[in-house]
């Protein structure tokens, strides 16, 4: 899956899941706890929605904001995780 | 207790005493017992009385001995009867027993400084007919509620909004700075409500209105600043020091000529106000609680725990999430605000089981949280306090994990996240709301929903800024864990819990709520402790549970504080969803109504429709959006309907109740 891709579905589930469908300005490199988009149900969340969508399983110690806090880190993260599972 | 209303007009014409007539009619869940109107030229007064003292010679509204003062009165004061016989070691004249001619004489021995002397709940009004005056006030606490507005001609007052807009001179719109207000600290910032113009006489107050000028002054404020003598007194003496003016706070609340029940929650509060009514009546008690279906909410066992250690009888009533759905519109006509959490409707099921059980008065644990150091917040407050001094701890943040017990996304939390959401920036540490700024901001989110339009019209207000400016000079000398306090007491307890959670849920069945923890005299000493002694390490209520060792089972003392909370947004929008919530967010109710994005509102609404939707704030988000929608079909949009004499009328004098 290419990374543009992955971000362009990182973003749109941010958006909806986190902002109620509004994007406002939210840039692909923003902290998302910083602007406080991600609450602490919405890192369950988002855990939930990467190992459903994308079929890894994320470990505790994955869970962490330097993986999972801009759409960037996290599309990063998911393209490191799909390349580790091929 | 009972329902009030009234009117002056400042041109001197007659009141039409039909019209306060349907003001009051609009308020006969507060006094199903008889009802009176007492019309004089251009003021009349009226009241819907449920007896409970002097069942025969109370009625109301009810004149002084000379005809010279005229009152109608809402609520309860409990000291009236040593006040009486100061009265009469003065000179004073009484016809009857009740507590109202109590008010009557204390006015005309010590004018507007009578509230002074009261120790009790209420909202009254009293017409000084010498005088052309008319003074209303509202207790302390704002345990009893008291709404007035201004028209062009007129000055209106009412126990509840819904008799004011009877007044067809009178608007119903929504005031969007009031529900800006709502929508960061849970309530409006007092005397503003949600309708414009219409405002909320604020606790501690009274309010006059002579030769046409309208004069709100505050007779009384709880100040936080810790006391020398508490710092330097033994904790033991203290702890003896409550239990007795608990103990007489409930001695003096059981004066009642009809029986007086107790909600018992499971918690240690009212577990603690039944034994004492248990002490000091010394029969058989009828005790009443909420048990929930899902197990996450429900304390029963705590319940049955409590009752049988005190030997009450009791009874409860189950509530399920389709028992909120179903009276969550009758609710909300009772709250006349929005809410953004459900727990206002088990207390409407639990009023009602008290009401069916023949009983009008309860007493409650109300109180004790706000008072006496039991608030999660305090507690967050003193976790985030003790990692924002030391922000690159390793230890500090695992503290965060005894916070919220009761919260499983939170003890899932990686300790990396824990440590990002109750961060603590350097400059927190000085803001004047530390304690609070984690709540508001978290609650301000929803603002996300509102329109473009309401968007706009809302960004220039700074309601923290307003907050700022309406704070006692002496604030910022009181600790973090004082002001904190004094936040919840100011606010949050009149707005919502004794509002929304308390009077409006207990009269919609015609109950009265009577607080002991809520007497001025153990407020004010609770307020001067230092704060190590209510919340020791993080043991909360410590002074209390120390006081009341040995009287309260040993499993409730210990128990991890629970707040009470209901569930919330699945009751409406989930795997099937109620037909009015359906209707009420559809795109089409959200445009028609404007307040919210259609989008936003779809967007919310599926989430939880996929049953994706689990946090708080989309919890609090759906009950936030169905409530104000509630709110503006129940009493704009009908009311738009049905009378087609509402027009706008030039208030004058906006400023002089908002200043």
């Amino acid at each position: 899956m290419h990374r543009v891709e992955i971000q362009n579905n990182i973003h749109t589930f941010v958006v909806t899941n986190f902002l109620f469908g509004q994007s406002l300005d939210l840039l692909p490199g923003d902290s998302l706890l910083e602007k406080g988009v991600i609450d602490s149900t919405g890192v369950l969340e988002l855990v939930a929605f990467l190992e459903e969508h994308y079929g890894f399983k994320v470990e505790d110690d994955e869970v962490i904001p330097d993986n999972l806090d801009s759409t960037d880190s996290i599309a990063a993260y998911v393209e490191k995780k799909l390349s580790c599972a091929v | 207790m009972c329902g009030i209303a009234g009117r002056l007009n400042f041109n001197r014409e007659p009141v039409n005493r039909e019209q306060l007539g349907r003001m009051i009619g609009t308020l006969s869940h507060r006094g199903p017992d008889a009802s009176g109107v007492h019309v004089a030229g251009e003021v009349g007064l009226a009241h819907a009385r449920l007896s409970i003292i002097d069942l025969d010679g109370g009625a109301q509204p009810m004149s002084s001995a000379d005809g010279r003062l005229w009152i109608t009165f809402n609520g309860e004061i409990f000291n009236y009867i040593e006040l009486r016989e100061e009265l009469v070691a003065k000179g004073h004249r009484f016809l009857t027993r009740s507590d109202t001619e109590v008010i009557l004489n204390a006015y005309r021995e010590f004018g507007e400084d009578c509230v002074r002397h009261f120790n009790g709940q209420w909202a009254f009004a009293i017409w000084d007919t010498q005088d052309h005056k008319l003074f209303l006030s509202r207790d302390r606490f704002g345990v009893r509620p008291l709404f007035c507005t201004e028209t062009a001609n007129s000055f209106l007052f009412a126990s509840e909004i819904k008799a004011l807009l009877t007044c067809p001179e009178v608007q119903g719109e929504i005031d969007l700075q009031g529900l800006d207000q709502i929508f960061t600290f849970w309530v409006t910032l007092p005397p503003r409500t949600v309708f414009k113009n219409i405002f909320h006489l604020p606790p501690g107050c009274s309010l006059s209105v002579e030769n046409g000028v309208v004069r709100i002054h505050e007779y009384w404020s709880a100040s936080y600043a810790e006391a020398a003598d508490a710092h330097t007194a033994n904790e033991g003496q203290l702890a003896e020091e409550l239990s007795w003016l608990l103990e007489d706070a409930t001695r003096i609340r059981l004066r009642s000529d009809v029986p007086v029940g107790a909600y018992l929650s499971g918690g240690i509060d009212s577990t603690i106000t039944t034994g004492l009514v248990r002490k000091i009546a010394n029969d058989r008690l009828r005790s009443f609680s909420i048990t929930f279906e899902d197990a996450e909410f429900d304390e029963k066992s705590y319940q049955d725990e409590a009752s049988a250690f005190l030997g009450t009888q009791h009874s409860n009533v189950s509530c399920s999430s389709s028992d909120i759905a179903r009276i969550f519109p009758e609710v909300i006509r009772h709250t006349e605000q929005p809410v953004i959490r459900t727990a206002p409707a088990p207390m409407f099921l639990l009023s009602k089981l008290v009401r069916d059980a023949g009983f009008k008065v309860v007493l409650t644990g109300e109180g004790a949280d706000e008072v006496l150091g039991g608030y999660d917040i305090f507690k967050e407050a003193k976790i985030r306090q003790f990692l924002g001094r030391n922000p690159d701890s390793k230890w500090r943040p695992l503290l965060l994990r005894r916070l919220y017990p009761y919260m499983q996304n939170i003890q899932r939390q990686p300790t990396a996240y824990l440590k990002h959401f109750f961060r603590v920036a350097p400059e927190d540490l000085s803001n004047p709301f530390f304690s609070h700024l984690p709540r508001w901001e978290l609650t301000a989110k929803l603002k996300q929903l509102f329109s473009a339009e309401v968007r706009e019209a809302t960004a220039k207000f700074d309601e923290v800024g307003e907050m700022e400016s309406a704070l006692p000079p002496a604030y910022r000398s009181w600790s973090y864990f004082g002001r904190a306090e004094y936040l919840e007491a100011r606010y949050l307890m009149p707005g919502y819990i004794l509002s929304s959670q308390g009077d409006r849920m207990a009269m919609a069945h015609s109950v009265e709520g009577r607080y002991p923890f809520l007497d001025y005299r153990v407020v004010e000493f609770a307020a001067r402790l230092p704060a190590n002694i209510k919340m020791k390490g993080l043991d909360q209520k410590h002074l209390l549970k120390r006081a009341f060792r040995g009287r309260v089972p040993e499993s409730i003392e210990r128990r991890p504080k629970q707040p009470y909370r209901a569930p919330d947004g699945k009751c409406f929008v989930g795997a099937s969803t109620v037909d009015y919530a359906e209707d009420l967010l559809s795109p089409a109710a959200i445009r028609q109504n404007g307040i919210f994005d259609e989008n936003a509102v779809s967007a919310l609404v599926n989430k939880f429709k996929s049953g994706r939707a689990s946090s708080i704030k989309d919890n609090m988000a759906i009950v936030g959006v169905l409530s104000t929608q509630l709110v503006i079909q129940q009493f704009i949009n009908q009311r738009k309907e049905g009378t087609e004499t509402c027009t706008e009328s030039k208030f004058r004098t906006t400023s002089t109740l908002l200043s």
